[in-house]
């Protein structure tokens, strides 16, 4: 009889429900703290691969209310919901203010729930080092679905795809003609479309210009995405939302996309984490290392570009 | 390693709606390096204490103008310690007349910032205070 590893007390506390010994690893592992290695390494064979829905779009359009209903909607259904909130820590002072939890709107009591703000300490791309990590750490802790809300995204911050199962990207009426839904980037990543604020002004005409981008699209390994429309203030569309995730959930299940899709995640964080081991590894020795030195050197003097001085680097055979 | 950013939760308890204060000082200490959740008006101690544990913070910071201090800071101390969270340091600002500020500091606010103090005085004391506590 072989015998399991032993768990780590904090690991079987998150098992058992213990929301501090959530929040404390979930602390250590925003702080890489390596005491987080074993709790995390323990809880992973105990993920489920739970639905991970990433929530992304511009700033101020609407994501944190969105959510606050969509978890409403969840607990209606008598799921229990985790939600990571990422909000920008500051390129100056490294502090931050984390202001999504304001939209959260549950009783205290209600158990079936766990927010966490989260800053992104520097990581571009719209989430923290840390979230891919932390969404894993909710699945072991029990909740049936796990939400990940982005920092205001930008053009190009499409980093939400390598942590979620679906991407819901959160528009607005009146963002731009139907030429921006052209361009490359956040406007490819998405599963559902969400265009909220529904009550305004040109949301058919938004909703219309992205139903046209969904139609022309081939979709991506044969989804075709939804396209939703929604109100927070007069709260509307939210089941529907919910749906349509789902729909994208069932779908990753019956076309036997999700075991496929999991490996490109996990294929990506495993190479993400080598870059920045490696990466941290050569920039001490470059300081160090006397001889490496000198191959700086040689670079600063222009004998020798940078990409010759990084081959010689990266010759076969652990660099010790 | 760098030490990593203190968490600090900044909450207004009870009814006013004034959260110009605690706008600036959440402000004050994002420019200090601290991570602050800002979980705005109207908390209940109940919803502070909650947060305060699930966002992990190592301090907490609460803004009254309503008069209630008296009321809402005790129950906040009492439902931390309820949740073996007593060591969490809390903090407070606002209208508060010195007798009361005497009586709450008794009970456990570890510090108490009037109007007029310095942004300067309440971050170097939050630092200190989460400092200490960790």
């Amino acid at each position: 009889m072989t015998r399991a590893a032993p768990i780590p007390a904090a690991a079987r506390a998150i098992l058992d429900g213990d929301r501090r010994a959530l929040a404390r690893v979930i602390s250590q592992i925003e702080d890489r703290d390596p005491t987080a290695a074993p709790i995390t390494r323990a809880l992973y064979p105990r993920t489920h691969a739970v639905p991970v829905v990433g929530v992304t779009g511009p700033l101020g359009v609407g994501k944190s209310s969105l959510i606050n209903l969509l978890v409403g909607r969840l607990r209606a259904l008598d799921r229990t919901v985790g939600i990571v909130a990422v909000d920008p820590s500051s390129p100056y002072s490294g502090g931050s203010v984390l202001g999504d939890r304001i939209r959260l709107d549950r009783p205290a009591g209600d158990g079936g729930v766990y927010f966490r703000s989260m800053a992104s300490r520097g990581e571009a791309g719209g989430i923290a080092a840390a979230t891919r990590e932390v969404t894993r750490v909710l699945d072991a802790a029990g909740f049936d679905v796990v939400i990940v809300e982005t920092v205001g995204s930008g053009q190009v911050d499409v980093a939400v795809r390598d942590v979620a199962t679906t991407s819901v990207v959160v528009l607005v009426p009146h963002l731009g003609d139907e030429v921006q839904t052209l361009k490359a980037g956040l406007f490819e990543i998405a599963d559902v479309f969400c265009v909220n604020k529904a009550d305004l002004p040109g949301a058919d005409l938004a909703r219309r210009d992205l139903a046209e981008l969904v139609r022309l699209g081939a979709g991506r390994a044969g989804w075709t995405p939804r396209v939703v429309s929604t109100s927070t203030t007069q709260p509307a569309g939210i089941d529907e939302l919910w749906e349509n995730i789902e729909a994208h959930e069932k779908f990753l299940d019956d076309s036997g996309q999700r075991p496929l899709e999991e490996r490109r995640r996990l294929s990506s964080e495993i190479v993400e984490l080598v870059r920045e081991r490696v990466g941290r590894r050569l920039s001490d020795r470059l300081e160090r290392d006397p001889s490496l030195r000198g191959l700086l050197d040689e670079v600063v003097a222009r004998r020798i570009d940078p990409r010759t001085a990084a081959e010689r680097l990266d010759r076969p055979g652990p660099p010790r | 390693m760098v030490r990593p950013p203190i968490r600090v939760l900044i909450a207004k308890p009870g009814l006013d709606g004034h959260d110009r204060g605690a706008k600036v000082v959440a402000r004050a200490l994002r420019d200090a390096g601290f991570e602050v959740i800002y979980a705005g008006l109207r908390q209940t101690p109940e919803e502070i204490v909650r947060a305060a544990l699930e966002e992990d913070v190592d301090i907490i910071g609460l803004s009254i103008l309503s008069g209630a201090h008296m009321a809402l800071f005790p129950k906040v101390l009492a439902l931390l310690k309820k949740e073996k969270a007593g060591d969490i340091p809390v903090f407070a600002g606002g209208i508060i007349p010195d007798e009361d500020a005497r009586r709450l500091k008794k009970a456990g606010i570890r510090a108490i910032f009037g109007p007029g103090t310095s942004l300067e005085e309440i971050v170097t004391t939050a630092q200190r205070l989460a400092r200490s506590a960790a």
